[in-house]
This record gives structure tokens, sequence and C-alpha cells, in this order.
């Protein structure tokens, strides 16, 4: 990461080079080749073929290609109003119904409120809302208490935290859903101990109010590594700066926030990229637990999701592209911003010394 | 003297209040271990049976004129507890018989005992049910699964661990222009979102008709990925030049150093790699989604458990025991090789 920031390009002339500055160049590409032709065929072409189907109109039916024809900005526009990806849940009044008496047609004044199902980039940004504190947070809370002067057995704990994120997870999903199953799961067992009346129980994944919260419980295994990488981040900090802190009289708080936040904001920073960059891409969660439905009431349509399925179910090939181009411009542009936060609280040692 | 008594006190104190916190994070972390092998060991008739302990449970039955009779163990006036078969069970009492040979209270003459059957204790004992491990075993046909998952993680991971080995040892035992750019890119495709490229792949691949084959999944894997290309590379930067450069002196060629120097001392990253690349075969779920899913019989552990799961999702007892089934290897691998394995997630992510 921090090479990432402080990369300056530097000229270098190729003809000022020595006979041995030539050899190691040829060595030196020969053994990044792999890298170079697989960063070629895996990456930037199929980017860029993104990027140009994105003006073509390309499908398949039954199994084969139909004749590719130039469509100009046409996916665009249809991406930009298509309101199963930008519509805002709202309640909206229809005051008319259509009925049917005799044979005739008529309107009839019946006042309804209908709630629109939430649009699929809607989705995707509330649920990365709610998950994002957690995925930060949680692993930065357990680093914290993994790195604390009292804890005794420490690397057993360190040990047995992380061991659950080598759990495949589709196996994760099960477990969690198994606890979490509204009739034979613990949580709501444990509930009912606690006196939760049987109609308050909460329906988890079939409820739209609680399948977020679901799908981040689901979640939690996969904190492993950002927990393990804070935790490096907390051992690294030198003790000399906690000493002279408390020569100095700083409260807890004050350590935390002048040195500990600071000396970690690089690994926060890391994981804060990563974490944005996999929450916009969320959906294989909802593919298993709920079979990619949108159940319940559209709250799991996600983006990546209408995504899968526009491309794999209905074969739209370009729509697909277009939906993925503007994805990855939605990200560029997030981690580009979250980059020109970066200089305001990520500490580089090497920067300032 | 006193000032420091008082002072191992309060450590003591924050010792167990730090530790006991933890402990119960850790409990509640860890509680779907649990919840799946006592469900996995459990019949329908054990989950959905009202009042019954979670672990897998059953409360012995009094067999009475061909009648199953319902045991629980009874209060006395005096005190003491008694086992007994509810004969006659009703809302505000309920006779009792006894179950020994030489019963005391028998049909005819019951003890009534005053109360609602339902809040009494049954003396439940531990019985668990094997036969769910055997049923995931033939229904999702374990060890082809098994096997296809094993084939998908080793054949990846030679490709992974020649592919890398190459590019690490290229950035960074080689000066050249453009090296620093370059490394700089091969970082940047860590936070590259999969979905920009997965159209165009995924139709090329269906183009050369390789959809429904493993190709699409082992090939690119021999042409280096970002993470343990950039393990191996910080790896290979702490160990001395010095014996690179005395092998060179004797005229030893590039590759020559990388095979008889280098990776002997790198034993450790090796197994790193080798323990992440196979904990990631066994997670991967989309690749062999998409390219596989026509065909049953390629498919690796995690897309059968969740084919398993659209046919057998109403009994819970059968997912968690093909849950168990498809994490107990790679959590057995990561105890055998934790502290390797450990290292290399701490190296990719502070040293970036």
């Amino acid at each position: 990461m921090e090479q990432l920031i402080s990369f300056r390009f530097r000229r270098v002339s190729l003809r000022k080079l020595s006979a041995k500055d030539r050899r190691e160049m040829k060595h030196g590409l020969t053994f990044i080749s792999p890298w170079i032709i697989g960063f070629m065929a895996f990456t930037f072409l199929p980017m860029v073929a993104t990027f140009i189907f994105t003006f073509l109109d390309m499908s398949i039916t039954e199994g084969i290609y139909n004749p590719v024809r130039f469509m100009g900005l046409g996916n665009y526009k249809a991406l930009f109003q298509d309101q199963t990806v930008w519509r805002v849940p709202s309640l909206r009044v229809v005051w008319t119904q259509e009925i049917v008496e005799d044979g005739i047609k008529k309107q009839i004044f019946s006042p309804q409120v209908k709630m629109d199902p939430p649009g699929a980039m809607w989705v995707t940004v509330v649920f990365g809302i709610y998950a994002l504190p957690v995925g930060i947070f949680v692993p930065l809370a357990l680093a914290l208490l993994l790195n604390s002067r009292y804890l005794k057995a420490k690397s057993l704990f360190r040990t047995l935290f992380y061991m659950p994120y080598v759990v495949p997870f589709v196996a994760a999903v099960f477990l969690w859903g198994g606890i979490l199953n509204p009739e034979t799961g613990w949580a709501n067992r444990f509930l009912m101990q606690l006196g939760v009346p049987k109609a308050a129980l909460p329906q988890w994944a079939n409820d739209v109010f609680w399948v977020y919260p679901t799908y981040i419980i689901m979640g939690i295994w996969g904190i492993g590594n950002a927990m393990l990488i804070m935790l490096a981040g907390l051992q690294n900090v030198p003790t000399e700066l906690y000493d002279a802190a408390k020569v100095d009289g700083a409260g807890p708080m004050a350590i935390f926030f002048k040195i500990t936040w600071p000396m970690i904001s690089p690994v926060v920073f890391y994981n804060l990229i990563l974490s944005v960059v996999g929450l916009f891409q969320y959906f294989l969660v909802p593919l298993v637990v709920n079979q990619g439905t949108g159940r319940p009431g559209g709250a799991t349509f996600f983006y990546n999701l209408k995504l899968y399925k526009e491309f794999f179910t209905y074969q739209k090939i370009s729509y697909g592209a277009t939906m993925a181009w503007i994805l990855f411009v939605v990200i560029l542009i997030v981690t580009i911003i979250l980059f020109g936060t970066a200089r305001k609280w990520v500490y580089y040692a090497a920067e300032s010394a | 003297m006193k000032r420091t008594t008082i002072g191992k006190v309060k450590y003591r104190l924050n010792v167990a209040l730090v530790t006991g916190i933890t402990a119960a994070c850790l409990a509640i972390y860890l509680v779907p271990f649990l919840f799946m092998i006592f469900t996995s060991l459990k019949t329908q008739g054990q989950i959905s049976e009202l009042g019954a302990p979670i672990w897998p449970a059953k409360a012995p039955v009094f067999l009475y004129q061909d009648q199953e009779l319902e045991v629980y163990n009874v209060p006395f006036p005096d005190g003491t507890v008694r086992t007994m078969a509810a004969l006659n069970k009703a809302r505000t009492y309920t006779d009792f018989i006894d179950i020994s040979d030489d019963p005391e209270y028998t049909a005819d003459n019951p003890y009534h005992w005053t109360g609602y059957y339902a809040s009494l204790k049954r003396p439940w004992k531990f019985s668990p049910t094997w036969e769910n491990f055997k049923i995931v075993w033939e229904k999702i046909d374990y060890l082809r699964v098994m096997g296809n998952t094993m084939f998908y993680a080793i054949v990846t991971n030679i490709g992974v661990l020649l592919s890398c080995t190459l590019v690490a040892f290229g950035f960074s035992r080689f000066r050249f222009p453009g090296r620093d750019f370059l490394f700089m890119l091969l970082i940047s495709t860590m936070f590259l979102p999969g979905t920009v490229t997965l159209i165009p792949t995924y139709a090329f691949f269906k183009w050369i008709g390789w959809v429904g084959k493993w190709w699409p999944l082992i090939v690119p894997a021999f042409f280096a990925n970002p993470y343990d290309a950039f393990l191996i590379r910080q790896y290979f930067l702490t160990l001395p030049r010095e014996l690179d450069e005395a092998a060179m002196m004797d005229g030893a060629g590039p590759l020559r150093i990388l095979w008889s120097v280098i990776l002997p001392q790198s034993w450790a990253v090796i197994v790193a790699v080798t323990v992440f690349h196979i904990v990631w075969a066994w997670n991967d779920y989309f690749g062999p989604l998409i390219y596989l899913s026509t065909r049953p019989e390629l498919q690796p552990i995690s897309v059968a458990l969740s084919r398993f799961n659209g046919i057998y999702g109403q009994k819970p007892y059968l997912i968690q025991a093909g849950s168990l089934m498809a994490l107990v290897l790679p959590v057995i691998l990561f105890f055998a090789a934790q502290r390797f394995f450990m290292q290399g997630v701490v190296v990719t992510g502070v040293e970036k």
C-alpha cells in the first residue's frame, strides 16, 4: 500500500544501459514474463474487451452467439434508465385501481400504499454501510483485545480466532445459517429462553429488516485476515512510544488516538480499500442463501447479482459488460476519493522521516 | 510493600477480566461448530421434539400394553424424585405408573400428580445418530467430490508455485527500467474488482469450448497471481545476496541460482503458499460454479455442498453433516501449518 502511494516515475534512458544492465534487464523480464502474459491475457485485454462490449449489442440465444451490432451509447442509456438498478425504495400512493366489471374495464377510486422494491445499487450501498464498519472495527477490537498485556494464552486465542477463516464460505454460511434458522436454530431458542414471545422472534434471512444483520453474521468468520494484520500492526508499534507517552502522563484514550491509531492507520486503510472493493461486488452469500432470488422483498437483489443474472441467465453479454464497467468506474471513483483522504489520516513513517 | 500487593491484585483482576471477556467472545464466535456437531448427530425427530436438550438426546419410553408412554422425573411430597411413565396426561394433573419390575404404582393404582406434565424434567440420554454422515457420503458422492477438489487444489498449486516463484525471483533479484512500475501494477491488481474482467473471459472460454472443462480454472494459475508473487518476493528480499553472488562467480546462471541457492532456503514460504492455496481452492465457489455448472461429476466441494443444500435444505441434520465433511480437511491443515499460514497473512497485509 505504501509502495502504491509513494510510487514516482523515474526516467531511464535505455541507451545508457551497459551490457551488464542489458543482460539483467533481459533476465528480469524473462522471469516476470509469466505474470506479464497473465496480466495481458486475464486482466488487461478482458478489461479492454469489457469496455468495447459496452458499445456493442452481443447476446447468445440457445448457445449460439447472435450477430454483433454497434450500439453506440444504447447500453449505457438502458442501464441508467433501469429502475431495478437505481430506484430508491419509496412509498407510493396508487389512487385508482382498474377492475373488470361485466366485461368492461373500469377505473375505480381505491387508494393503496405500495412500496417499490429497492434498486440493486441501493441494496449494495445500504448493505455496504452496514457491513463496512463491522468489517473494520470488529477485527480492530479483537486485535486490541489480543494485544492486551493482560491477556493470557495469547497465541492460543489468536489461533482459535483465526481458525474459522479457513472454513469454506459455503460451509460457514450453512453453519451460521443453522444457528439463525428461525425454527430450529439456537439463536431463537436462546431468545425464547430469555422470554421473547414467539411472534416477536426474528425471522433472520427471511425478513427484510433482519436479512442484512444475518448476512453480516454469516460473514463474520471472514474477519480473520483483517484481525491478524491489524494485530501485527499493533505489535509493530515501538514500545518506546508508549513509554514516552506514559512518562508525559497521557491517559489510555490519548495513547490510543495519538499513538496506536496513527501507527496502525496504514493497515486499517489497506483493509478499508479491500472491504470497499469487496462489498461493491458482494453477491455470493445471497446467491447461496436466498438462491439469488432477491427475497425477501428485493432486499438481497445486489448489483452483482443482477449482473450475474443478466449475463448468465438471460445471456445479455453487452448489458452485463456495461453493468460491470459502470461498477468498475464507481469503485474506481470511491477508491480514488479514499486515497485522497488517506493523506489526512493515514500515517506512513517513511514519509515524514 | 503494600503498594506492590495492591498492584498485583489489580493486575490479576485485569488479567481475569480481559481473559474472561476474550474467552466469552471466542465461545460465541465458535458456537456454530458445536451446533454443527450436535445437529449432524441428530435425527429429524430429535430436532423437532419440543423441550429436547440442544445435544442429540433421546428420552426413554416405557412400553405398556403396546403403548409407548413418555417417561418423566416425578417429584414426591417427601422430596424424592422417581422416574415414572405418564399414563394419562391432562393439563392440570397426570397419572404416573412405575416402570420398575416391582411396581408400587400400577395402572389400577396410579400416582396422581397435580400440575402440568410439560413442566417436569425428562431423563434425557445422549443418543447420537451416525446415519447422516453415511447419507451425505453417498448423496454428495463424497469421494469423487473430494477427489475433484484435491485435483483442483494440487494442479493449481503447482502452477502457482512455479509461476509465482519465477516472477518473485525476477522482481527481487534483477534491476531493470520499469521494474518498480510493473511491480506497482502487480500490487494494484489485488484491488481490481474481478467483475470487470469476468464477462469477456467467460465469453472467450465459451467460444473456444472450455466451459464445462477444468481448463479455465487451471490455466490462469500458471500465470502468477499478485498475492502469492508478492509474498514470495518479500521472502526472497530477506535472503542474503552474498550466496547468489558467490554462485554467480562460479558461473551459475540465474535458473541455477534460483534452484540451488534460493529455493533450498525458502521452504517456509513454499509451505505457506501451499497451505494458502489449498484453503483457497477448498473455498473457491464462483469459478467452479460458472465453468462447471453443467458437469456435476467434475464439481469440487463448495459447489457440490451448495447443490446439496438446494435439494436437502429442509433437513438441517444433513446440511450440518455435509458442512462438517466439507470443512474438516482445511481446518486440520490449518492446525498443522498454522504458524506458516498466519505469518504469510501478516506479510501480505502489513508490508505492502
